[in-house]
């Protein structure tokens, strides 16, 4: 009996092989997107935790010097005073982190796979400088090849990408650095003698990699995305699982009569749902697989850009987020078919052949629909008013979107309601109450659309307003025509005598890392010059702002580290060399960590170790070129020594562009699903719908009449959502630009309104709207005039 | 003698094959060799010589505790070079390696340290006014000789790992001794050789820290200076070596570099500082009991015969499982003499 059961319920899909497909993939997109998203999160979160075993540093403490750079002299010390510390030379060249370390004292945890230990064959060569081990993907990177030209290249794929494990020695020379030590590493199996002599700080393991802790946000922000394409993929598999249990229902009744236990009935279509979930979970993974593929060399770009975070182009499978995508697929179909499934085991055998349509039992709940709807906008307005941190935000994302979306039906409802009443003749007066009765059946459809296209809106604004300020910013904060780093101090001061009667001003830029607020943050001293004072994109500042920079007598903060501390102008900042007032707070854009600039004079005194090998240079404009070539010519300059102002824009542009090409992708995707899900529930409809139009067809409108009128319906619904849409998109942005942003990235960003885009938001909502109809609409125009007669006939 | 854990630097200096210090008797190119007609000199040969590719300081030290137990203390701190030149800075070639041990009856501690040359973390100094030290991280071996007396009559010596630490004075109450021929001393029938002496008449008084609380220790030391570019022939894979000190006063410095044919050698050197060199097979050395220790089965107990001295003796391990687990193993540890001479020494065995 089981097996036909079974086989007269899987007869329906037989004969519905569209609404078979629009299950599969309306689900398969779902999983696929949301899958992808969890992908590149893992891809990055490996990452990230292989950066951080490295050199044990998620495990192992670490000495750094607080008044300037440590040097070998005062590892010797410690080391004669008993200290259990090993030394680690990092820096950047071409692209790659160099991490150069001493094998002999390394502590035993912070050896990394494949580097040769103490008594191995190849330590002598590590030892010698003439062996480096890097991640084999690494090598495939173009210019690493060169960059390493003359060493032993040996694969150590435990290594993150883009980095270099090196003898110390080598390090030294692959970073022009000689003397310096970055840090010590403390041996954790020994005790240490004492308390730290002065100048050395001890910062303890944190266990938390500080790339995971800044990129967090980041990933929050694509998870999101993932979930509203899941949310939106769901609406469609609700529709065609609603469409198959509706036309089902007399099949169900056959059967139970024939004798089949509820039970046994509810089990079969349980089962049924389940394979179909596994079937179209499994091609979302490989949908997700492919999306994430596609997506991760630009994500990689952006966090490499954004927080020079090192994640691999190339993607693994990776069983968590595999069984994951499947498990969204298993509990999004339950969810789906939920309410169907409900019915077929409650309703008694009779019962269930009556004659209430499936879409219009929604309907009727439309009025609780509204109420929730706006009970989760109130919730919304509470997160608003009182919520704090990302979860707020998103919860206040949540509320305004799930809400927003609840309560359409309950608006287009008395919108079209308002338009009957209004109509003049009986045509238009069907048109909108036949656009009313059609609305319970298209609801979720257009909720999905809404939610795509007011994610659209949204998205779309925050890039925009994002692009429009960050480009202005960027020529604000790149004054200077020419960017110069020199190599030696030696080379700084013969390259300052050369420049001196070239330049209208040598503007030296110093740095020093030192903690701000309790994190590890950047100082930058800057000269007192106009460059400066005319520029510079303060936010708030004290009057005078320059000139108590200018005498040490004041420190500017950027947006990120005043709203993270809650620094105000006059609060006090702990600096090394003493604590200075905020005299202002600049936007920094694209920079996660805090920083504080303070006058040059200011910060030699105060970060006396640090070499002045940067400088920014003014020029006019027309003669940049010619002496940028002069200068490389001059001093033999590569690529990075010398960097013009346009070079360091389009950089800049480039990792901002990439920034939100991931979420633009997500964004078109997801509109894709909206429009699959109208079409889903128009097929849905039109066979329903039949009863409907056979009478105003028999009285006298011609079937491509119809046709037309559906059409124009469903563009309308589709045009009255996109109506909705708009401020629910700008409402969408400005909680994105003004919460989301400043709680995951630290900057608000003024927002700026695109009504050029708001005409394609209404073009894409017709064009979603007319193409999901025009399938339906050309089924009607060809049905045999017999269907519509037999209407009458057969009226159920 | 001190052949000794040669193949350790060979190992950190990736000359090394797998077989550890079957690769001793490789040549390389570049380093002195030793040389008959060399004569030492001091205080300068105190020093390092870089030019050559390996070389150590190697101290080891019978003691007794005031509460009577019996001790053993060992520091070494060994050079190794993987080009004949100094370096400054990380570049250095040289390397550097400390053991230190403390051996008890029931207690074996031992500590490892690792260090470059040219940072300043290990080394050894000596002149331009400043007194003979040899250092590697908070080990140190410090001349407190006074004018007139040699840099290393006196030296004040610490060390300290997990669970133990030391610190001696020593006091040489007898004149260096040059070992083989003049210091040139022979390693293999094939001329394999380096440049050998020893202060093997140190009085020690001091303090160990072990883990019940500081000792009080009285004893004697004996101090091995080595140094060579190719110790050991190509089919030599260890040795057994023995420094000991008899009550009469009288002291036996022998060894045997276990290869195709067995080679032994040594020195015998009177109370008074005189040394004899033996001639190769002279000394007889019998493994007698052998004992399990990290896996491996080491003969801690030996019977050596010396004809022409009348010496018939046994020696017994102070503690069989002195096993010093450090990066290449090997076995060192105090020993008690008896037979035809008592008294006491020390014993290391390689190649186990």
């Amino acid at each position: 009996m089981i097996r036909a059961t079974l086989a007269a319920l899987l007869s329906h899909w037989r004969r519905h092989p569209l609404q078979l497909a629009m299950l599969v993939v309306g689900l398969a997109l779902a999983t696929g997107l949301w899958s992808g998203v969890q992908a590149i999160n893992a891809e990055a979160r490996a990452a990230y935790d292989r950066a951080a075993g490295v050199l044990g540093q998620d495990r192992l403490d670490r000495i750094v010097a607080t008044d300037g750079p440590l040097t070998v002299a005062r590892y010797a010390e410690l080391r004669r005073a008993g200290w259990p510390v090993s030394p680690v030379l990092e820096g950047r060249v071409s692209g790659l982190r160099v991490l150069g370390v001493e094998p002999l004292t390394l502590p035993r945890g912070a050896a990394v796979p494949g580097m040769p230990g103490v008594g191995a064959g190849s330590l002598g060569d590590f030892l010698a400088g003439r062996l480096v081990l890097v991640a084999p993907e690494t090598l495939s990177r173009s210019g690493v090849a060169e960059a390493l030209d003359g060493f032993t290249v040996d694969p150590a794929p435990d290594l993150p990408p883009m980095t270099v494990l090196t003898d110390i020695a080598a390090a030294e020379r692959l970073l022009g650095a000689s003397g310096e030590i970055t840090a010590l590493l403390v041996d954790p199996d020994r005790a240490l003698p004492g308390p730290l002599p002065a100048g050395l700080e001890l910062r303890a393991a944190t266990g938390e990699d500080d790339l995971a802790r800044l990129t967090d946000s980041f990933h929050l922000n694509l998870t999101a995305f993932g979930f509203l394409a899941f949310a939106v993929g769901i609406f469609i598999v609700h529709a065609a699982i609603g469409l198959a249990f509706e036309q089902r229902r007399p099949m169900f009744r056959t059967l139970r009569a024939l004798g089949v236990p509820a039970r046994t009935l509810g089990a079969l279509v349980l089962a049924e749902m389940l394979g179909f979930a596994l079937v179209a979970g499994l091609a979302g993974v490989s949908l997700g697989y492919a999306v994430a593929a596609a997506l991760l060399p630009d994500v990689a770009a952006t966090l490499g850009g954004l927080y020079g975070a090192a994640v691999p182009g190339v993607l693994e499978l990776r069983l968590g987020w595999v069984l994951a995508g499947l498990g969204m697929a298993l509990a999004g179909t339950l969810v789906a078919s939920g309410q169907g499934l409900w019915q077929v085991w409650r309703l008694p055998p009779l019962a269930s052949a009556g004659a209430q349509a499936w879409g219009v039992a929604a309907g009727q709940a439309r009025r609780w629909q509204g109420l929730a709807g706006l009970g989760l906008l109130a919730l919304a307005g509470l997160a608003l008013a009182f919520g704090s941190g990302l979860w707020a935000g998103f919860a206040l994302l949540a509320g305004l979107l799930l809400g927003a979306a609840l309560v359409l039906p309950a608006v287009l409802a008395w919108v079209l309601a308002f338009a009957e009443g209004r109509a003049k003749g009986v045509l238009v007066g069907w048109f909108w109450a036949d656009a009313r009765q059609q609305l319970p059946g298209l609801s979720l459809a257009l909720m999905a659309l809404l939610l795509a296209l007011s994610a659209n809106v949204g998205v779309g604004t925050m890039v925009g307003s994002f692009r429009a300020t960050f480009t202005g910013w960027l020529d604000q904060r790149l004054a200077s025509e020419l960017y110069l780093t020199a190599n030696s101090p030696a080379q700084a001061a013969e390259m300052r005598a050369w420049l001196e009667p070239r330049v209208q001003a040598i503007l030296p830029i110093v740095a020093a890392e030192a903690p701000l607020v309790g994190q590890p943050g950047e100082v930058y001293g800057i000269a007192d010059h106009a460059t400066y004072r005319d520029n510079w994109p303060l936010l708030t500042a004290s009057p005078e702002v320059w000139d108590a920079v200018a005498r040490g007598e004041g420190v500017l903060v950027n947006e990120q580290l005043a709203r993270r501390a809650g620094l105000g102008l006059g609060a006090m900042l702990d600096l090394p060399g003493g604590a200075l007032p905020v005299v202002g707070v600049y936007s920094d854009y694209g920079n996660p960590s805090p920083q504080a600039i303070i006058g040059l004079e200011a910060f030699r005194a105060r970060f006396p170790g640090v070499e002045e090998l940067r400088y920014a240079l003014r020029v006019p404009e027309a003669e940049a070129a010619d002496l940028a070539v002069a200068l490389r010519e001059a001093f033999a300059l590569g690529e990075t020594a010398l960097v013009d102002q346009a070079g360091i824009k389009a950089f800049s542009l480039r990792v901002f562009e990439r920034t939100f090409a991931v979420t633009g992708a997500l964004n078109v995707l997801t509109l894709g699903v909206a429009g699959l899900a109208m079409l889903a529930s128009l097929v849905t409809l039109s066979s329903l719908r039949l009863p409907q139009l056979a009478p105003v067809w028999a009285m006298g409108l011609t079937q491509a009449r119809l046709a037309g009128l559906d059409l124009a319906r469903t563009v309308v619904l589709a045009l009255l959502t996109a109506v909705v849409a708009l401020p629910l998109g700008l409402a969408l942005a400005w909680v994105l630009l003004a919460v989301v942003n400043v709680e995951a990235f630290g900057w608000r960003l003024p927002m700026r309104a695109f009504p050029g885009d708001w005409l394609g938001l209404f073009l894409a909502a017709g064009a979603a709207g007319g193409l999901a109809a025009l399938v339906p609409a050309v089924t009607l125009m060809r049905r045999r005039p017999a269907d519509l007669l037999r209407v009458f006939a057969n009226e159920r | 003698m001190n052949v000794r854990a040669v193949f350790l630097w060979l190992a950190l200096a990736g000359a090394a094959s797998a077989q550890g210090f079957a690769d001793m008797g490789a040549t390389v190119e570049g380093f002195a060799l030793p040389d008959r007609d060399t004569v030492l000199e001091f205080p300068a040969d105190h020093g390092a010589h870089p030019e050559y590719r390996i070389e150590w300081w190697y101290l080891t030290a019978n003691l007794t505790g005031a509460d009577g137990a019996e001790y053993g203390v060992q520091w070494t701190l060994f050079r190794t070079a993987t080009a004949p030149v100094e370096g400054d800075g990380w570049d250095s070639p040289q390397l550097w390696m400390g053991h230190a041990a403390v051996t008890k009856a029931t207690e074996h501690f031992v500590a490892e340290r690792l260090a470059r040359g040219g940072v300043g973390q290990a080394g050894v100094t000596l002149g331009d006014g400043a007194p003979f030290e040899a250092w590697i991280d908070d080990w140190q071996m410090l001349s407190t000789a006074g004018a007139g007396e040699d840099a290393l009559d006196r030296l004040t010596l610490k060390a300290k790992g997990e669970g133990f630490g030391y610190a001696l004075e020593l006091d040489a109450k007898g004149p260096l001794v040059l070992q083989g021929d003049e210091g040139y001393s022979v390693k293999s029938a094939g001329g394999q050789a380096s440049h050998y002496y020893s202060q093997p008449f140190y009085a020690v008084t001091g303090e160990l820290q072990l883990p019940g609380g500081a000792v009080a220790v009285t004893g004697s030391a004996w101090l091995d200076r080595e140094w060579s570019s190719q110790p050991l022939a190509a089919d030599q894979t260890g040795w057994d070596w023995f420094s000991l000190s008899f009550d009469g006063g009288e002291k036996l410095m022998g060894f045997v570099l276990r290869g195709t044919e067995d080679f032994t050698s040594g020195t015998w050197i009177g109370a008074d500082g005189v040394a004899v060199a033996l001639e190769p097979g002279a000394l007889q050395a019998e493994a007698l009991e052998r004992f399990t220790v990290a896996g491996r089965e080491v003969p801690v107990g030996w019977r050596l015969t010396l004809p022409e001295r009348g010496l018939d003796v046994t020696l017994e391990a102070l503690n069989p499982r002195a096993w010093m687990a450090t990066s290449v193993p090997y076995w060192e540890g105090p020993v008690r003499v008896a037979g035809s001479h008592t008294g006491r020494g020390y014993l290391e065995m390689t190649g186990y």
